[in-house]
């Protein structure tokens, strides 16, 4: 088994950790992603979804592969209806609670045509933390006694060798690569992010492959400044790529809130017919669009704007 | 539902009681939807020195009121807050033991206070896929949990079909037999009573009833038999100022519906 931690360090020092420019386009940066790939993705639910690089990858026609975040919701039903990924690892899965239960996922799950591995919360960061330490896994103490453990093959349980206490272990989850949305980010792949980090600091130590999609790119100067705002260094980046609205229609932090009335239509088409409304939406703002500037044009520059008043509200305010 | 006063929404009620549920001074860590606002509730009423804690790594928050976040991660819920954290250091502040209450609501939930927020039928061919645990398996495994919810036959069941979250398993010592060694459900607040366990047991009993609610009502709403003395006690219906203090929090009734 030390083989894998071995493969894992290999792994990390064969990529070019240089200070170099890694600023691409969202096509570009899609051959960082290979099919087949563990894919994590950063934010939780309805905040700093990178939804701009799951939206090119669907465009990519990317094939099997499998995902991973803290709270999945609609880039859930999106990934699942593409066809790019079959397999979602979360714990918790659905637009949001006040949009009710995602008839999409309940139409992919419960027809067996894709799997939604459920974990606890904490479970899933203890994963990335382990993953971003360098150590096969984390010890804990919720899940046990749960048919959410139940479900799950690799657990353990053991006994303490310190206090004889019964405690749960967790494995280290390295993904091959994590696609995380920032606020700033200088072209060398220096991250800076705002407001609720969620799972991405641990997600980008623990990754083999990094892609940071950023609200705009700054200089190296700027982060040179004020490094303690640096959140993710460089080496661990692999791709850099500018993406304004790049969480559209969901949050990034101080920057624009949801955008909630594009949230409601997208509930309101896939409520009653889930297949029919998942694939008009996609075709309509993912496979029609020319790039991410018209799929923000579809979206509409008024509600745009409306979510940059919402999100710049927490310092205007 | 045949409560007396009828100038309050059923989940006006669930809030407003939960709410008095939380003491001055508690580290409340509260889930999305009932309890984000009643815990909220909570601060502009008796209890002003409730800190709040959200899974998306928020502590000690004050919502604004008519902005409230459709889940627990916007940064809505990070308004005049003492700290943002990760998720997994907010989840760890559980296991090390610095949250009093945890305070969540529920789909389904059984005599030992087990909860299900997974799967309707088994989980191998489920009726309906739910959306999962979340923080619920954390928050319900590390601390002491207060839970509202609607009480109805189908929701309260005997047995749910999924252990999500789990309250005292099957009664007895399983709880503590399972690994899980500290907390475990206090309270169930409902739109007709408060609930508790049996210590021994770990089964459900009834502590309090809503004003006008009859034990014989409370019991049809449930799906297996309710502990309940003879000499239950009954609450004190919401106030004017109570449901003031809601309403101005929730004016769109987002989650008061």
């Amino acid at each position: 088994m030390s083989q894998e931690y071995l493969s894992l360090r290999e792994r990390t020092q064969a990529r070019d950790r240089s200070l170099r420019d890694k600023v691409m386009t969202l096509e570009e940066a899609c051959e960082y992603v290979n099919d087949g790939d563990h894919v994590s993705l950063g934010g939780s639910t309805a905040s700093r979804t990178p939804f701009a690089m799951v939206w090119a990858l669907i465009r990519a026609r990317k094939k099997n592969l499998s995902f991973s975040r803290s709270i999945v919701s609609t880039e859930g039903d999106l990934i699942f209806a593409s066809g790019v990924g079959n397999h979602i690892l979360t714990s918790w899965f659905s637009q949001g609670i006040v949009w009710g239960v995602s008839r999409v996922m309940r139409h992919f799950t419960e027809n067996r045509l894709a799997r939604f591995e459920e974990w606890s919360h904490m479970s899933i960061g203890l994963r990335f933390r382990a993953g971003a330490m360098g150590v096969p896994f984390m010890p804990m103490r919720s899940m046990m006694g749960s048919d959410v453990a139940g479900q799950l093959d690799n657990l353990e349980e053991m006994t303490c060798p310190f206090t004889g206490e019964k405690i749960l272990l967790v494995p280290a989850l390295n993904p091959d690569v994590a696609l995380i949305h920032v606020q700033r980010c200088d072209p060398y792949g220096n991250a800076q992010l705002d407001g609720l980090t969620f799972m991405d600091i641990d997600m980008a130590m623990a990754a083999n492959r990094v892609i940071i999609t950023t609200e705009r790119i700054i200089s190296n100067d700027q982060i040179r400044r004020r490094p303690d705002r640096t959140r993710i260094p460089f080496f661990t980046v692999d791709a850099v790529v500018e993406a304004p609205y790049g969480c559209a229609p969901h949050e990034c932090f101080g920057v624009y809130e949801p955008l909630f009335s594009h949230m409601d239509y997208y509930a309101e088409l896939t409520r009653k017919e889930p297949m029919e409304g998942v694939q008009a939406y996609l075709d309509e703002y993912y496979y029609a669009p020319e790039n991410w500037t018209e799929y923000l044009n579809l979206i509409g520059l008024e509600k745009l704007l409306d979510a940059a008043r919402r999100g710049r509200s927490i310092y205007d305010d | 539902m045949t409560i007396e006063t009828k100038d309050f929404t059923a989940s006006e009620l669930l809030c407003v009681m939960s709410a008095r549920a939380l003491e001055d001074g508690q580290v409340v860590f509260a889930g999305v939807g009932i309890p984000l606002l009643a815990a909220t509730l909570a601060q502009r009423l008796h209890a002003p020195g409730v800190t709040i804690l959200f899974e998306g790594g928020t502590i000690g928050p004050h919502v604004v009121p008519g902005q409230l976040p459709p889940t627990t991660n916007e940064q809505r819920c990070t308004r005049k807050a003492n700290m943002l954290v990760s998720i997994t250091e907010v989840l760890l502040l559980l296991q090390r033991g610095y949250v009093d209450v945890g305070f969540m609501g529920g789909a389904q939930i059984d005599q030992y206070g087990n909860l299900n927020s997974s799967f309707i039928g088994s989980a191998d061919d489920p009726s309906v896929r739910l959306p999962g645990t979340g923080g619920g398996n954390d928050i319900s495994s590390l601390t002491r949990m207060i839970v509202a919810m609607p009480q109805e036959k189908r929701r309260f069941v005997e047995n749910v079909d999924f252990i999500t979250s789990p309250g005292y398993i099957r009664g007895g010592t399983s709880r503590r037999d399972a690994g899980l060694i500290a907390g475990g459900m206090y309270r169930v607040v409902t739109d007709l009573a408060i609930l508790g366990f049996d210590e021994e047991t770990g089964r459900m009993r009834v502590e309090a009833l809503h004003s006008g609610v009859t034990p014989e009502q409370a019991q049809e709403n449930t799906g297996f038999e309710l502990i309940m003395d003879s000499s239950v006690e009954t609450t004190e219906p919401p106030t004017d100022e109570e449901l003031a203090a809601l309403r101005h929090l929730d004016p769109d009734k987002v989650y008061t519906a």
